[in-house]
């Protein structure tokens, strides 16, 4: 699909100057950069509280931290990077890439875009908030739940929880009208001529996940909603002495848990569909099929999510029902990644950094998915429900799934964003060492979880230490890493050589037809699109 | 112009139908608490209380021969919520029972405090796979109840265990959680 483009040099006005520019903003680029400098700076915060944890396993016995201290890192770090890193960084792609992908103009809600991003801060503001409050007198007990919340726990913790149940809602809030607008933008303002099934597979794994995040981020906001009123205006809704059921919560919590996976991840693997045909000089590989795969994961993604819970006493019935669900998933799962294998079959692959990730997630990813189908057997689960098993599992799965596709895009699109070439041998030290080290931190995890040692626990046993003390200081170089990233990411913005406008000589679609870095205002005339 | 006049109506009827749908998820999200409990009715799924009928029912069914000779261990536990200032015990730690046979335990129970106070007990059965063959015919569990200043009080509990019990199941446990109600609602656990 190549477009023919006549004249979209409309520079009338450039972009507004000083703090306007980006408190007032309606411009769906420099919308996107703020949802990428905000996730970049909460990778590290949550980066942060990893380190920490991890100093504290690094040995047997309390060192540094209090229990419930530990637990409050936990929950802090899932939550920092689940809804601070890797969604907003989702959506800064989305916002830059998807008009310029469909050739409009703009986002559909423009100020609706700036309220989503605007919104963002505040909710990370109370989400730290949530962490600190306790440090002060009066601030009342640790949240140590972890990110799952699960009540009575979460109704007994002080009011920390409160703020964290605010931040959700925020958070909430904005993931839902982000994907109002990414909606609406699909829909409507799609180049005349682009079919929905010519659209880039980057936009149809965002239209799923938008679709996805309004069917289960409301279910979630009505659980914590649920909690609260259980915690200040005595109802019962989880509270067992009042009729209530504190399972409940679970199925609220896991109604949302389970989908919010494939939000993490699908986004990411549309960031591969773009790459994997680039660097392999060769159409993506089964595109109906890749649509098809996607939306049979959002249907029965929504309806596998008691897999989480195989330990509560359900019946035979229902847990054979959860387990058959979530073994059929990795079907839909698999196909995508055996789409991206067959697209670099006898393909001429060359290995620029995005192509090293993408290479990398398909075995990582493919490995965590292993793991999942384990885990998804009941009898077996009973064993590694709770264990650092699972840990291993889903680190194995996110890491490369979800955060790692988002590297892959950073040093895809950058040069796009930046009209400047990164460099290319800093970056490839960076691949090598996050992804080495990240392996290192979270493989021997599967050995400690199968011999028993519980995640979410300050302390264990001594048996445990080796792999623990690898683990620890394969993670610090790990966390680490990512300095390297932050620093080649502001080489490129700063001394980076001129980019061309097609970055990659195999690259396809709109976005490579405009500059690099693309005009401020972009498609304002629609492209025509070449049959 | 009236191109684009079109776009902004076909972008708002778009924008109402998706915010509408992220609202009906959230009523969704309270629409699951009356139908959670109605699902495991109907399903049999889960739920304690369901169970017991279950079990009922095979007592009557399950007569095979040598079923009543089958004797299980059931020990019993009881946790206090740390805001109840109570003690309840059962008189024997565990009982040996006959499946088929109903049988009755007494718990004693103690209010520490010197005043009325209000309290509900939570059943639970371990190992979980025995819930549907444990039937409690009686129990101070069935409702609150409320001890007054330093009463001390005796509470039967009257059971049966199904002799369909799975085989491979010698020894469960009847456990109780109780806490502390005010006004109807559990006290802030604060
Ligand atoms: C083949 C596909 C997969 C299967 C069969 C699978 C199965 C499971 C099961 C059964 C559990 C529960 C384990 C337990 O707590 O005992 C689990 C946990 C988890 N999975 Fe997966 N999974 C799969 C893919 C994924 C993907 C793609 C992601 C995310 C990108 C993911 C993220 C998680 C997370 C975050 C948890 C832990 C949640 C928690 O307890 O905090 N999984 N998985
Ligand atoms: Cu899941």
């Amino acid at each position: 699909m190549t477009a023919i483009t006549l004249d979209h040099e409309h520079e009338h006005h450039g972009p507004p100057h000083g703090l306007r520019r980006w408190l007032f903003s309606t411009n769906h680029k420099d919308i996107g950069t703020m949802y990428l400098i905000f996730a970049l700076i909460m990778l590290f915060m949550g980066g942060a509280s990893a380190m920490l944890i991890r100093m504290e396993l690094f040995m047997p016995g309390l060192q540094l931290l209090e229990p419930d201290l530990y637990n409050n890192l936990v929950t802090n770090h899932a939550l920092l990077m689940i809804f601070g890193a890797v969604m907003p960084a989702a959506a800064g792609m989305a916002n830059w890439m998807i008009p310029l992908m469909i050739g409009a103009p703009d986002m559909a809600l423009p100020r609706m875009n700036n309220l989503s991003f605007w919104i963002l801060p505040a909710a990370g503001t109370m989400l730290i908030l949530s962490f600190v409050v306790p440090f002060f007198p009066g601030g009342g007990t640790q949240i140590n739940t972890g990110w799952t919340l699960y009540p009575p726990l979460s109704i007994q913790v002080g009011m920390s929880m409160d703020f964290l149940i605010f931040a959700i809602h925020l958070l909430g809030i904005s993931s839902v009208l982000a994907s109002i607008n990414i909606i609406v933008t699909i829909f409507n303002m799609r180049a005349p001529g682009m079919k929905l099934m010519q659209m880039p597979i980057f936009v149809w794994t965002w239209l799923v996940t938008a679709f996805l995040l309004i069917l289960v981020v409301p279910v979630l906001a009505g659980g914590v909603t649920m909690l609260l009123f259980d915690r200040h205006f005595g109802t019962s809704f989880f509270n067992a002495a009042g009729g209530g059921d504190p399972v409940l919560f679970q199925h609220l919590f896991w109604f949302f848990g389970h989908p919010e996976v494939y939000i993490l991840i699908l986004p990411s693997f549309g960031i591969l569909a773009a790459i994997v045909p680039t660097f392999s000089r060769k159409p993506l590989f089964g595109y109906n099929s890749l649509v098809g795969g996607m939306i049979a994961i959002m249907v029965i993604g929504m309806v596998v999510w008691a897999h989480h819970q195989y330990t509560i006493g359900m019946s035979l019935g229902a847990v054979s029902y959860f387990m058959i669900g979530t073994i059929i998933i990795s079907i839909p799962v698999g196909l995508m990644v055996f789409n991206y294998m067959a697209t670099m079959w006898k393909g001429s692959m060359t290995f620029e950094t995005p192509m090293l990730f993408a290479v990398a997630i398909l075995l990582m990813f493919s490995f965590g998915g292993l793991t999942g189908i384990m885990l998804a057997v009941v009898p077996a689960d009973m064993q590694y429900h709770d264990s650092m098993f699972v840990v291993a599992h889903f680190h194995y799965v996110l890491l490369p799934g979800a955060v790692f596709g988002l590297f892959a895009g950073v040093f895809y699109w950058l040069p796009k964003w930046t009209g400047h070439m990164y460099n290319e041998r800093l970056a490839k030290i960076f691949f090598w060492t996050n992804v080495i080290s990240f392996n290192a931190t979270f493989f021997p995890q599967h050995f400690i979880g199968l011999a028993g040692m519980p995640r979410r626990i300050v302390d264990y046993n001594v048996m445990f230490t080796e792999f623990n003390v690898i683990s620890s200081l394969a993670a610090f170089v790990f966390g680490l890493s990512h300095l390297l990233l932050l620093y080649i990411i502001i080489d490129t913005i700063r001394r980076g050589k001129q980019a061309k406008d097609r970055v990659w000589e195999g690259a396809e679609g709109l976005e490579w037809e405009l500059p690099s870095p693309p005009p401020y205002h972009s498609w304002t005339t629609a492209p025509v699109l070449a049959r | 112009m009236s191109e684009t006049a079109d776009l902004g109506r076909r972008k708002r009827r778009t924008m109402w139908w998706l915010g509408l749908l992220a609202l009906g998820m959230f009523g969704f999200g309270f629409a699951m608490v009356p139908l959670y409990g109605l699902i495991c009715n109907v399903t049999g799924m889960q739920s304690v209380d369901g169970m017991s009928d279950l079990g009922r029912r095979m007592a009557t069914a399950g007569e095979g021969p040598g079923a009543e000779e089958r004797w299980v261990t059931v020990k019993f536990d009881t946790t206090m919520h740390p805001e109840l200032p109570w003690s309840i015990n059962p008189m024997e730690g565990k009982i040996r029972v006959r499946l088929g046979e109903s049988r009755v335990v007494n718990f004693v129970a103690e209010n520490h405090s010197s005043q009325s106070i209000t309290g509900q007990a939570i059943p639970s059965i371990a190992p979980w796979q025995a819930n549907g063959f444990f039937s409690k015919l009686e129990c101070f569990c069935f409702s609150q109840q409320t001890l007054a200043g330093n009463e001390r009080k005796d509470m039967p509990v009257r059971f049966v265990v199904s002799p369909d019990l799975p085989p491979e199941i010698d020894s469960l446990t009847l456990s109780y959680n109780v806490m502390r109600l005010q006004g109807g609602t559990l006290a802030a656990a604060q």
